[in-house]
């Protein structure tokens, strides 16, 4: 790092838009002459499509069209493809139901959009939706995951709803370290489901311009290029380069903002059939029914110790849901996202688990903020503090003897990856001193003197971010590389517009790519301007997901910008009449080694620019650089949250009195930003741990389908967070960053839990903790004492 | 959703049972009734406006009566589709049964519902159908005992019962 501005807390360039009601969402956006859309969605979770009527909707005022599932057939569209192919252990593959853009036939799961209303207004369409008339015949859906293969079958090519039977690690040698244990800790547990709550909702604005032929679709994506890659490639409704895809401000993703979904892409089908430009925005109803939900997972595991607590080996069978279709990138996710980081922070030399992927009639579930890490930590995390009490050992003890020490990396672990580096002792340390540990037994007492049942858990995560090295990426079937394009663009007065492939939806990458760069290059913030979401703008990119922005689109920039100071010496060397050997950078003057003579940053810039006078074979004029960065390896985060809970045995309320997250990010660009980061993901990970979850009833009916029923964390059911860090750089990005976007809502669950289980005694519980399910548990606990 | 319910009704089982195949009584004791028409022998097709929870829908269904023992019992069945707000289906077993009365004779009516909804109106008004099927036989009921005694002041108590 050259310049003064990594790792200082500077405001959010983009905040004062957000703040001040200039942010430009894609639902803000109005055009001449547009119509809007209203789908008609299946109020059954599983029915066959006798027929449709549209005759009465067609005949209401303002409508101009209303297109079903047999005119997506018609015009013979793609199925929506799931981008990572996943082998079963006997070798076979993913079995993918085809995902249609609107149904025709069969509706597999509650709210799939069957037709499409048209109307020259919002109301008019909403209206028209109403009368349009479809002949269901109800079938039996499969709801429950864990019975679900042995439910009626739902697809004709997917025998016992099964979507794979994937297996990962060495089963004999598990089997061994189980023989030879002196102790077995087993644990059975589900991850609840969760709807992902983006606070906008996704919407999408479709223009169609006959002169150009060319289709812009305005939509809130967190990776637009993979929509136009998708939408053209395997949907086929344009020609990629007939294709516009912008991202504008978009108001969170988490994850579900990812996926290719089948309203935006029948809003760009009809846009262009109709030669019309066309406005969907979900409303809020619709949100949970479609968005992609995640988690949702039952597992049955094991966990073999030797008699002096030392892990020998870990054992794990889980139930995955995938829904009605495979989303996007559904299928990797309780696999090579979950199945890999099951050896967690810990020297375990043995480890197998099985995965069996199952079909449901509930809304495809896919990546939400962890993807499948939140869900590997929660296992690890559960089964490792409930094997300590087993022992009779301290859990922050258990665990020490078992972490892989910090001079053992690079450490390559039973199932498939090679951690960096990292010290886990060092942010377990700083964590307990951090949390008081040591004197949680006086605050117990002194709880239970005011009738509080007061409990403290620990959870050691680790996850892989920076996704991910595409050669690896490809081995494990990822449909596409997972690199990441940069640019560093000159302009000729100094100033800078950098164009990335990470798209930010409120993490804050216009303030820490520009720190990073103005920093490299010697510029005032204020100078550099980050550009994204515009595949019109921008060489292909792969967007934001896994906590990849900083990690690997960072990279990529840091890099380019390299690039351009390389550049830059060999213009200062023409300038100075000297060798390019001759001139040093040190931003952000360029100066001649064996003289005083020096260019600024900005006269290099402008000469780069109106310069007349090119050497022609060696040097070309103008200043602006790419780099397409792909990373060597997953970065590892890897940190100790402490929650301290208190419980009212009265009411089974919950009460979180302490959490502190001490994180190990590496290389820290904007510390303000990762703090909020790090709250956010708090905040989601409390959530899914105290409040939420997902219910569908047994005929496929969203039980809790509103926020009447769907329970989001708020302000007071936090404390105040207290945030610490530590760091080792991650050794091969030039950042020296690994990700922080999702570690809050990795490592707090299991946290939450341990602690709320070590309040009541040792009882079980499964997430979320409600004050009900507490409440008997607490009945439970005293039964069992008073027995 | 499950009710089990039972109320006593001031007349003969004959002439309750007369009113409960009556499709006139029926629409004008049912709220939100905008039509009961028979189309076939113990087939009628209605239109009932209702409000459950935030969601307002005009249904639009078959009512089938079935398992007739004449004039002791009856089950109803019925399913309603309302648009974009879903649908709504059950069933009721009803069952008559002369009682004695200080008033002279009676009838104990029971009855045993299981209803479902699916779409909208399950998702935002799902877990408020127990209430308004409850209210909803409150009223039917109340209209009903009013309507077969002439008498606008009568309100029925109706008990909940454990499931047969």
């Amino acid at each position: 790092m050259s310049g003064s501005l990594v790792g200082q807390r500077i405001l959010r360039k983009e905040d004062h838009r957000y703040i001040t009601g200039k942010g430009r969402y894609t639902d803000d956006i109005q055009q001449v002459g547009m119509t809007y859309g209203c789908f008609v969605r299946s109020p059954y979770a599983r029915a066959d499509i006798k027929g449709f009527d549209v005759s009465q909707a067609l005949e209401m005022e303002d409508v101009i069209s209303v297109l079903t599932g047999l005119d997506v057939a018609a015009d013979g569209l793609g199925g929506l493809p799931c981008g990572w192919m996943i082998h079963s252990k006997d070798g076979s593959e993913m079995r993918q139901p085809v995902h249609p853009v609107m149904a025709a036939e069969r509706v597999n799961y509650l709210g799939e959009p069957v037709a499409l209303v048209v109307a020259e207004t919002k109301e008019a369409a909403k209206n028209a939706a109403e009368l349009v008339l479809v002949d269901y015949e109800e079938l039996t859906p499969v709801v429950d995951v864990a019975s679900a293969a042995q439910g009626e079958q739902l697809y004709a090519e997917v025998p016992n709803n099964t979507c794979y039977e994937w297996g990962l690690g060495d089963e004999a040698a598990t089997d061994e370290g189980f023989a030879s244990a002196a102790h077995v800790t087993h644990i059975e547990l589900t991850n609840n489901r969760l709807i992902p709550n983006a606070i906008e909702p996704r919407a999408a604005l479709a223009e169609y311009n006959s002169g150009t032929d060319e289709i812009v679709l305005h939509t809130t994506s967190q990776n637009p290029h993979l929509v136009r890659l998708i939408l053209t490639a395997f949907v086929q409704i344009a020609p990629e380069h007939k294709l516009r895809v912008i991202a504008p401000d978009v108001g969170g993703g988490f994850g579900s903002k990812i996926f290719i979904y089948s309203e935006e892409t029948a809003l760009a089908w009809a846009s262009k059939k109709l030669g019309l430009s066309i406005k969907w925005t979900a409303e809020r109803s619709e949100s949970f029914l479609t968005d992609a939900h995640g988690r949702d997972h039952v597992t049955k595991a094991a966990l073999a110790m030797d008699s002096e607590g030392q892990f020998l080996a870990f054992k794990v069978s889980t139930t995955a849901n995938m829904g009605a279709y495979l989303s996007t990138f559904a299928s990797s996710v309780p696999t090579y996202l979950y199945g890999t980081l099951l050896a967690g922070q810990y020297r375990t030399p043995a480890i197998y688990v099985e995965v069996n992927s199952v079909f449901t009639n509930t809304a495809p579930v896919d990546a939400y903020r962890g993807a499948g890490r939140p869900e590997a930590t929660y296992l690890v995390e559960r089964i490792v503090e409930k094997a300590a009490g087993e022992i009779g050992l301290n859990p922050a003890e258990l665990r020490r003897r078992n972490f892989i020490g910090k001079d053992q990396f690079p450490y390559q672990t039973p199932v498939a990856l090679e951690y960096d580096i990292g010290d886990y002792e060092a942010s377990l340390d700083k964590a307990l001193e951090m949390a008081s540990y040591e004197t949680f037994e006086q605050r117990r007492v002194e709880a239970l003197a005011r009738g509080k049942l007061r409990g403290i858990g620990l959870s050691c995560y680790i996850e892989a971010c920076g996704l991910a090295p595409s050669q690896v990426a490809g081995a494990l079937g990822a449909g596409v590389g997972l690199w990441e394009s940069g640019e560093v663009r000159v302009n000729p007065t100094g100033s800078v517009t950098v164009l990335t492939g990470s798209h930010s939806h409120g993490q804050g990458h216009e303030t820490t790519f520009a720190q990073l760069v103005a920093d490299r290059l010697g510029l005032a913030i204020e100078d550099v301007e980050v550009v994204h979401g515009d595949t019109g703008k921008l060489d292909f990119g792969l967007g934001t997901y896994g906590s990849r922005s900083l990690a690997v689109g960072g990279s990529a920039l840091s890099v380019a910008a390299d690039k351009v100071v390389e550049k830059g010496r060999k213009i200062a060397a023409l300038l100075l009449n000297t060798e390019v050997d001759n001139i040093a950078f040190d931003a952000p003057v360029y100066k001649m080694m064996d003289s005083n003579e020096t260019k600024t940053f900005q006269e290099i810039a402008f000469a780069a620019y109106v310069n007349h006078d090119w050497p022609s074979d060696n040097l070309e004029p103008g200043l602006a650089e790419k780099a397409f960065y792909d990373p060597l390896n997953f970065t590892y985060p890897a940190g100790t949250h402490i929650c301290e809970v208190e419980i009212d045995p009265d009411t089974g309320v919950t009460e979180i009195v302490q959490f502190v997250a001490v994180d190990d990010f590496g290389t820290i660009i904007n510390p303000m930003i990762v703090e909020g980061q790090v709250h956010g993901g708090l905040a989601q990970g409390i959530g899914q741990a105290l409040l939420e979850q997902a219910v569908y009833d047994e005929s496929g009916q969203l039980v809790t389908g509103s926020y009447m029923d769907y329970c989001m964390p708020r302000a007071d059911n936090f404390p105040d967070f207290k945030v610490g860090m530590t760091c080792t750089p991650c050794t091969h990005n030039p950042v020296g960053a690994k990700g922080c976007g999702e570690a809050g809502a990795i490592g707090s669950p299991p946290a939450v839990m341990n602690a709320v289980i070590n309040a009541l005694g040792g009882v079980e519980i499964d997430m979320p903790a409600t004050p009900e399910k507490v409440w008997r548990a607490v009945l439970s606990s005293q039964a069992q004492k008073i027995a | 959703m499950e009710l089990h319910q039972q109320l006593t009704l001031p007349q003969s089982v004959d002439k309750v049972w007369a009113a409960l195949n009556d499709p006139k009584m029926l629409q004008q004791c049912l709220p939100g009734c905008e039509r009961f028409e028979a189309v076939g022998p113990d087939q009628f097709e209605m239109t009932v406006s209702t409000k459950i929870g935030p969601v307002k829908a005009k249904f639009t269904g078959k009512i089938a009566l079935s398992d007739l023992n004449p004039p002791l019992s009856y089950v109803i069945k019925g399913e309603g589709k309302g648009g974009v707000a879903g649908f709504a289906k059950g069933s009721a077993t009803v069952s008559l049964a002369t009682i004695a009365s200080e008033q002279g004779e009676a009838t104990r009516l029971t009855y045993s519902v299981e209803a479902s909804v699916g779409g909208k109106i399950a998702q935002l008004g799902g877990r408020l159908i127990q209430g308004a099927a409850r209210k909803m036989a409150q009223d039917f009921f109340t209209k009903f005992v009013q309507a077969l005694c002439e008498d606008e002041t009568l309100v029925p108590e109706i008990e909940t019962v454990s499931a047969p």
